[in-house]
Formats: structure tokens, C-alpha cells, sequence
């Protein structure tokens, strides 16, 4: 704790919990180490995340896969997180790196509240991700890559927002769907075909997992549903009431009819 | 060279705590009272805005009476040392107790080796899981700690307030009851029987944020209607 009594207080104030740790815990911080010279060996990486916005809010969906090099390294892993009340982010990337950045930016968002006394705007959230991304740079430049794809609920504007970013801390705000990670170009495909205006929150929820079902299909770093150990995507639904997630229950009725209505079909793709 | 006066240390230390007494004695009082719900914290504070309570982390909360200036920076370093420790360990691992104990140390220091001390009294307050494992500390200007069992009163008029919190305090009040005894605690000094709802500034940590919210964060500020209504509710 900083000695409360010392005349420059008002200087070191902050409301930003990563400008405090890099004024006095550096240490800490996921992405400020100098790495020497060398191959990074190899760690695990997180795949694919969807996400789409529908009429009063946005979901995101993450498969639960992470691999490492040819092996799978977790089938349990989880890559969507609630970032605060109103807002969502998945990861895609390094996996180490990148759930140490989402507990940093969860912990950013809850100490704002507290000092402030009030929430960050959505696009506030949106930059302050940004800005923790372009920080890991160094890092991406080792391989080290860690991709978000950010969503909320704008209070103000009263609808569901998607971002999404580069790896230098650009931020781009989508429209409609978008996805990261290495199936993501197979789920965008299906995200095209799937998604309509006018969706309900739980056709929404149907359109995440069976995109992330098609991105499985051909993307071997991507896991599908497992009625084996009776895993299911991660899916987070934010809108006016905040976010939630989608109960194992739900999810396990989705990804049963969408495996039930393809084998049906009995179509090759 | 001017020749300084010798004052003993006894003198000293008298001087700077009734300075700081005398700082705290002007300012309203804040009342915090474990109950069946969990701990309701109360404040006489006519400000919407100039909190006295504050959240600290997802059990923990903070109360405070004195020159806002000093608290309010005595709560944000307690924030910040809060998250912290939760970012490096884990979120279990936050503690009233440790939070208390570095706030007596701060509280310490200054009172000893500043020009002023601190015009302030804090409350650290940590919800259980049951009313048996709540913890409350009081802290004073000098840096002393007192583990309180059941209600912490501070503020110009603690011993008044306290006597008539002491008298109706029972552990089985549910958030309505210790509210309404709080805000008529607080009004002991004064003419009227209870203060109005928009006079009082007042945050509950519930018992068990999960399965009644969703949140891990115990803390709750209660609105000025959810407070008239909770006033209004019949016991």
C-alpha cells in the first residue's frame, strides 16, 4: 500500500489498475518481460471464438479446445470470460498469456468502478483492451500472439456492441457477427449463411454453436460438442440485464439436434 | 537559532489525539450492523455523491467518518492494495483482517511522524458466510484496532448512537430491521425519531451474493427509493 500521508498523492492518483501495478508491482503485469533471444518452445494455443449481435444484445461462444503444436492440450479450456456485468471477451492466442490479460482486464474494469465510483463507458472498455493488446506487442512478436474479440451492452445507446482486434491494439468495432482464432474462417462461413437480422436470443445461441460445429468440422484445432465427457461450448449472452451464461442443460439440447438434424441430412459437408 | 520549548512526549501524543478527536467529534455519525441478511452499513450523509462507504473487494467493505479528503484517500490505497494482493494470490485470499491491519499501520505512522494526524475513524467490514464468521474492525486516528462483534457506531456522537443501537440490537434482524435501527440510532441527537431516506447514505454485503445475484460482489449500494421503502416496510 502507498503511504497515504505523503504530499504527491494527487500526482500518483489513478483510477487505471495496470498504471498503478506499472508504477509499483511491474513485476506482475503478463506482458512486460524482455525475452532473450531464442525460440519460445512450444506452449498452448486457444482456437476459435464466435460472436453476434442480435436485436438487444450480443452473445459470444468459444469452442473448448487448446492445442500445442499437433496434440490437444485441454479439452476443458475456457475461453470466454465475463469482462464486468455488461460486457464479454474470448480469447484466441496464447493461452497462458492470454487468461492472465483477461484477469488483468477484469481486474481493470472492477477497480474503476470502485474508484470512481461508476462504470467505464463500453467504448472506454473497448480502448483499455486495445491499449493492453498494443502492451503485449513485444510479446506477439515472439509468437506470442494473444487475439481478443470484446462484446457488451452499451447502456447509453441501449444495444449489443462487437469489437474485435489486431494484434497492435487496433480496434474495430463489427457489425453483425465476427470470429478469431483458427476456425474462424470456417465459422464466418457458416456465420453467413446462418445469421439473420431478427434473430431470438436462443436462435442466436443455436446460430453460435453450430457455427462453431462447422468451424470443428475442418479445423483440427477446434473442438466440437463431446457427448462423451459431455462437453459443451462456452456461451455468454449480454443484454440490458447483464451478461450470462448459457446453462450446460441448454447447450447440450442445442448441440443434440444440430449432430441429430446433420446426421439426418447424411450430406458429405 | 530559535530555542524550541520541550515538550514531553506524553504531552505530544495527548495534544495530536484530542486534535484528531476534536476533527471527528464535528462530523455525523456511521453506523455498521452484521444482521441475518449480512452487514447493512448506514451513514447520516445528505451528499449523494461524497460516498462515506465504499466497496473494497467482494466481501469487504469500508466505512468512514471524519475530513473526506483523508478517508477518501485512506479507501482508494485500500482498494488498490486489495486488488492487489487478489490480482498476485487468488480472490479468496483478501482479507478484512489483513486490510485492517495495514490501514492501523498507515493510520500509525502518520499519527506519530506527520505534522497532523488523521482526522478520521474507519470501519472494515468482511461478510461471511454465516453471522459467526463476519468480521468487523474499528480503527482510530492513532491507529488502534478493535475486533467488533455485532455493530460498529463511529463518528461525533458514537456513544450516543451506540447506546441506542446496543439497546435494540439482536442477531436475528433481517436488512430491514437493522437498517430501521440504524437510521433511528442515528437520529438520537436530534429532535426527529428517524432520519428521512434521503439524508442517509447506506450499502448492504450480502451473504450470499451468488445464488441471489449472480455476483461474487457482496457489495450493494442501496438506492435512496430502496431505502424509503425498506424504511417503510412494516417489521
Amino acid at each position: 500500500m502507498q503511504d497515504p500521508s505523503t504530499g504527491h498523492l494527487a500526482t500518483q492518483a489513478t483510477s487505471s489498475f495496470i498504471e498503478h501495478l506499472q508504477r509499483s508491482r511491474p513485476e506482475l503485469l503478463p506482458f512486460t518481460q524482455a525475452l532473450p533471444a531464442g525460440q519460445v518452445p512450444p506452449a498452448p494455443h486457444a482456437t476459435t471464438i464466435v460472436a453476434l449481435s442480435y436485436p438487444g444484445g450480443v452473445l459470444m461462444a468459444g469452442d473448448r479446445r487448446a492445442t500445442m503444436g499437433n496434440v490437444i492440450a485441454s479439452r476443458h479450456i475456457e475461453k470466454v470470460f465475463p469482462a464486468d456485468e455488461y460486457s464479454v471477451m474470448g480469447i484466441a492466442g496464447t493461452a497462458g498469456l492470454a487468461v492472465d490479460i483477461t484477469r488483468l482486464f477484469q481486474v481493470e474494469l472492477e477497480h474503476y468502478e470502485k474508484i470512481e465510483g461508476t462504470l467505464l463507458s463500453l467504448d472506454g472498455k473497448a480502448n483499455r483492451l486495445g491499449a493492453m493488446i498494443r502492451g503485449n506487442l513485444p510479446m506477439a512478436m515472439q509468437g506470442l500472439a494473444v487475439i481478443p474479440l470484446f462484446a457488451g451492452f452499451d447502456q447509453a445507446a441501449g444495444v449489443g456492441r462487437l469489437f474485435s482486434y489486431d494484434v497492435t491494439g487496433g480496434r474495430y468495432e463489427e457489425l453483425e457477427h465476427h470470429s478469431v482464432g483458427s476456425g474462424s474462417v470456417f465459422a464466418r462461413g457458416a456465420l453467413k449463411k446462418l445469421w439473420r437480422p431478427n434473430l431470438t436470443e436462443d436462435e442466436a445461441v443455436a446460430v453460435a454453436v453450430e457455427a462453431l460445429y462447422d468451424a470443428a468440422d475442418d479445423d483440427s484445432a477446434t473442438g466440437g460438442p463431446d457427448p462423451v465427457r459431455q462437453l459443451w461450448p462456452v456461451v455468454y449472452t449480454v443484454n440490458r440485464a447483464g451478461a450470462r451464461r448459457v446453462s450446460e442443460r441448454e447447450l447440450a439440447a442445442i448441440a443434440g439436434t444440430i449432430v441429430e438434424s446433420r446426421a439426418v441430412a447424411g450430406r458429405e459437408a | 537559532m530559535t530555542q524550541q520549548f520541550y515538550v514531553s512526549p506524553e504531552q505530544l501524543m495527548k495534544d495530536r489525539a484530542d486534535f484528531a478527536r476534536k476533527g471527528i467529534a464535528r462530523g455525523r455519525s456511521v453506523v455498521v450492523i452484521s444482521c441475518a441478511d449480512g452487514i447493512a452499513l448506514v451513514a447520516e450523509n445528505p451528499s449523494p455523491s461524497l460516498h462515506k462507504i465504499g466497496e473494497i473487494y467482494d466481501k469487504i467493505a469500508f466505512a468512514a467518518v471524519g475530513k473526506y479528503n483523508e478517508f477518501e484517500s485512506l479507501r482508494q490505497a485500500g482498494v488498490r492494495y486489495a486488488d492487489v494482493r487478489g490480482y498476485s494470490y487468488d480472490r479468496e485470499d483478501v482479507t478484512a483482517r489483513g486490510l485492517a491491519s495495514v490501514y492501523a499501520q498507515s493510520l500509525g505512522a502518520v499519527f506519530t511522524a506527520e505534522q497532523k494526524p488523521f482526522e478520521v475513524e474507519l470501519a472494515v467490514a468482511e461478510v461471511g458466510h454465516t453471522q459467526a464468521d463476519d468480521h468487523l474492525y474499528r480503527l482510530t486516528f492513532d491507529g488502534s484496532i478493535a475486533d467488533e462483534h455485532g455493530f460498529v457506531v463511529m463518528g461525533g456522537l458514537a456513544e450516543q448512537v451506540a447506546e441506542s443501537v446496543a439497546r435494540e440490537w439482536k442477531a436475528d434482524l433481517d436488512l430491514a430491521g437493522a437498517l430501521r435501527l440504524a437510521v433511528k440510532a442515528l437520529a438520537a441527537d436530534k429532535e426527529v425519531d428517524a432520519l428521512p431516506g434521503s439524508a442517509v447514505e447506506a450499502a448492504v454485503l450480502d451473504r450470499s451474493p451468488e445464488s441471489g445475484r449472480g455476483s461474487r460482489r457482496a457489495f450493494r449500494r442501496l438506492r435512496a427509493e430502496d431505502i424509503t421503502q425498506l424504511l417503510a416496510g412494516e417489521a
